[in-house]
């Protein structure tokens, strides 16, 4: 099939071209922006180079500290919950028949919706002086609060939503996998008079490990990349309690304009991030290969 | 909520105690689910009732009222309002970009998993869009940005479907790769033995069997397109601002008009609302072929 040489490559070479166009040329560019400083002057970009000296800034930098730092905590004490309780929730209702349609609607509808509007939502529902919460509060005979004001109760106000805003999907995903375990393992355990919590532990935890790490690998890359639903809520105040790394490259590099530095710290997030894919891909090879 | 067993246990306690029925259980299970669902479309609510509120009523707290279309009126016809047009760059942008990303993610997927590319070749494509797609789209914005203008591509729709089509080419190399491996092989070499040419094979053998994954992957890169906001934060002003560009300004202005903003949240919801609705199997098929796998 000589003639077919030319149609295997007209068929992948535009993906291979849009690749290298945006996203190998524009990572090559931030490299090298990442060891000048750029000035503006009439309009014109005006590179200098100072090696190293972007990367060297960045442990010293206390704005990328706190996003590192409140990511982290943002992702993973977020994803737990999410996890946790979707987990729950599936176990509890699984073997549902009715309404299956109605329910999923439901638990979908929320991740279609964009983020900023769930970050506009959340706002109004936050309101110190209308929102929902507040009158909720009220009622019950507490204090308002100032969720999205108070830096100790900012970030937590920031992971409530998310947790809103994922559960569902968590929960369907982990639904489905619990629906997919054969039912003789569970019979054959009753039979042994296994208790509830010995089936749990020793046939529902292991069986479902794999829908289990899907979901939390699924979730946390989403978790590390989350910008929307915090630009609109609080932009990453106050201070820096709701500071998040992609805010923190988004505030140096475009509102601040130091283009080098900002391109720096980008090169330094896909770095991490590179690294960590590569070596979780290690890890799980030996296991791949057998299964 | 601390631990699995503490919820269960309980329940089977009970059961075994009072014997529950399974019609019971099944009640139970039922308001359990409810509830969830309760508190998952209660925000919906409360933003669509705000936006028929007027900005009093919203203020004031009040439960009933009588139901205001200002909020609409103000963010559809207002010569200040750029809603209607963000909204038709929003179709524009994530149409086109939706239409590029199948086309080049489906003769991908068809030319790595069907036309004898050395395994290295899918390794590192495939590979190299799983480090991009990890990565937040805003590091490589700024990239994006300059490039753009340098080539003077910023600022208009061409630069935003490019960076789209980029952004979502990953996700939907995976699901049509996902889908394009239903094809049997033994049809292709079939096809090519007779000596059709690979567009013929595309259009008659390939087409038929993954329409459907090329509706699940649409609908959903179209939904993607149509929320994604860092990017278009970078890349548009004023003329080619999207849906979610329009929602965070009115968020940013010194006094939010609340009830305008919860108006047009409603309206932006619309979209996806109805894809849902309408053609949930796709969204579900997509959700689990390509998200997840």
């Amino acid at each position: 099939m000589k003639s077919d040489t030319f149609w295997r490559h007209a068929t992948l070479w535009p993906a291979l071209v849009l690749f290298a166009l945006l996203t190998i040329l524009p990572l090559l560019k931030l490299l090298a922006l990442s060891f000048h400083d750029v000035e503006w002057v009439n309009r014109e970009a005006v590179w200098e180079w100072v090696g190293l000296a972007n990367y060297a800034r960045l442990p010293q930098d206390n704005l990328l500290r706190a996003g590192a730092l409140n990511t982290l905590i943002f992702a993973v004490v977020a994803v737990a919950l999410q996890m946790l309780i979707g987990f729950i929730l599936a176990l509890l209702t699984t073997r549902v028949v009715r309404g299956r349609v109605f329910y999923r609607t439901v638990f979908i509808l929320p991740i279609l919706v964009p983020g900023i509007i769930i970050g506009a939502i959340w706002k109004l529902m936050y309101s110190y002086d209308f929102g929902v919460l507040n009158s909720l509060l009220l009622w019950l005979g507490l204090a308002p609060q100032d969720w999205l004001g108070d830096p100790d109760l900012a970030l937590l106000s920031v992971i409530i939503v998310d947790v809103w805003h994922w559960t569902p999907f968590c929960f369907l995903l982990l639904l489905a996998g619990l629906e997919s375990l054969p039912d003789d393992i569970f019979e054959a355990a009753k039979i042994d008079g296994a208790t509830r919590w010995q089936q749990l532990r020793h046939i529902t935890l292991p069986l479902m490990l794999p829908t289990i790490a899907v979901t939390f690998v699924f979730r946390m890359i989403l978790a590390f990349k989350v910008f929307d639903e915090i630009y609109l809520l609080t932009g990453g105040g106050p201070g820096t309690s709701t500071e998040v790394i992609s805010f923190t490259i988004y505030r140096r590099f475009f509102t601040e304009d130091q283009t080098g530095y900002g391109a720096a710290m980008s090169i330094a997030v896909i770095a991490v991030i590179a690294a960590g894919i590569i070596a979780a891909t290690r890890a799980t090879a030996g296991k791949g290969a057998k299964a | 909520m601390t631990h699995a067993a503490d919820t269960q246990a309980p329940l089977a306690a009970s059961r075994r105690r009072f014997s529950l029925s399974e019609g019971q259980v099944s009640v139970i299970r039922h308001l359990v689910l409810m509830s969830f669902a309760l508190v998952v479309l209660f925000p919906f609510f409360w933003i669509v009732s705000a936006a028929f509120k007027t900005q009093i009523d919203l203020l004031m707290g009040h439960i009933l009222f009588e139901p205001n279309l200002d909020g609409f009126i103000n963010v559809i016809f207002d010569k200040t309002s750029d809603f209607l047009r963000n909204f038709g760059n929003s179709m524009v942008i994530g149409a086109v970009s939706t239409f590029l990303v199948l086309v080049i993610a489906t003769l991908a997927a068809f030319s790595l998993y069907r036309l004898q590319w050395p395994g290295w070749v899918l390794h590192s494509l495939l590979g190299w869009s799983v480090i991009f797609h990890m990565v937040p789209p805003i590091t490589l914005a700024g990239a994006w940005y300059s490039m753009f203008r340098s080539v003077g591509l910023d600022n208009t729709y061409s630069g935003i479907i490019l960076a789209h089509t980029t952004l979502h080419l990953p996700m939907a190399l995976w699901m049509m790769g996902v889908f394009v491996r239903d094809v049997p092989k033994e049809l292709v070499e079939a096809a090519q033995i007779d000596g059709a040419k690979v567009p013929r094979i595309l259009w008659h053998v390939v087409l038929p069997i993954v329409r459907p994954g090329l509706a699940a992957t649409g609908i959903l890169t179209f939904i993607f397109s149509w929320n994604e906001f860092p990017v278009v934060l970078v890349l548009s002003q004023r003329q080619t601002a999207t849906v979610p560009l329009g929602i965070g300004k009115y968020a940013q202005e010194n006094t939010i008009a609340f009830t305008e903003m919860a108006a047009a949240s409603t309206l932006s919801i619309l979209p996806a609302f109805l894809l849902l609705l309408f053609a949930q199997r796709f969204i579900v098929r997509g959700l689990t072929s390509g998200a997840v796998k």
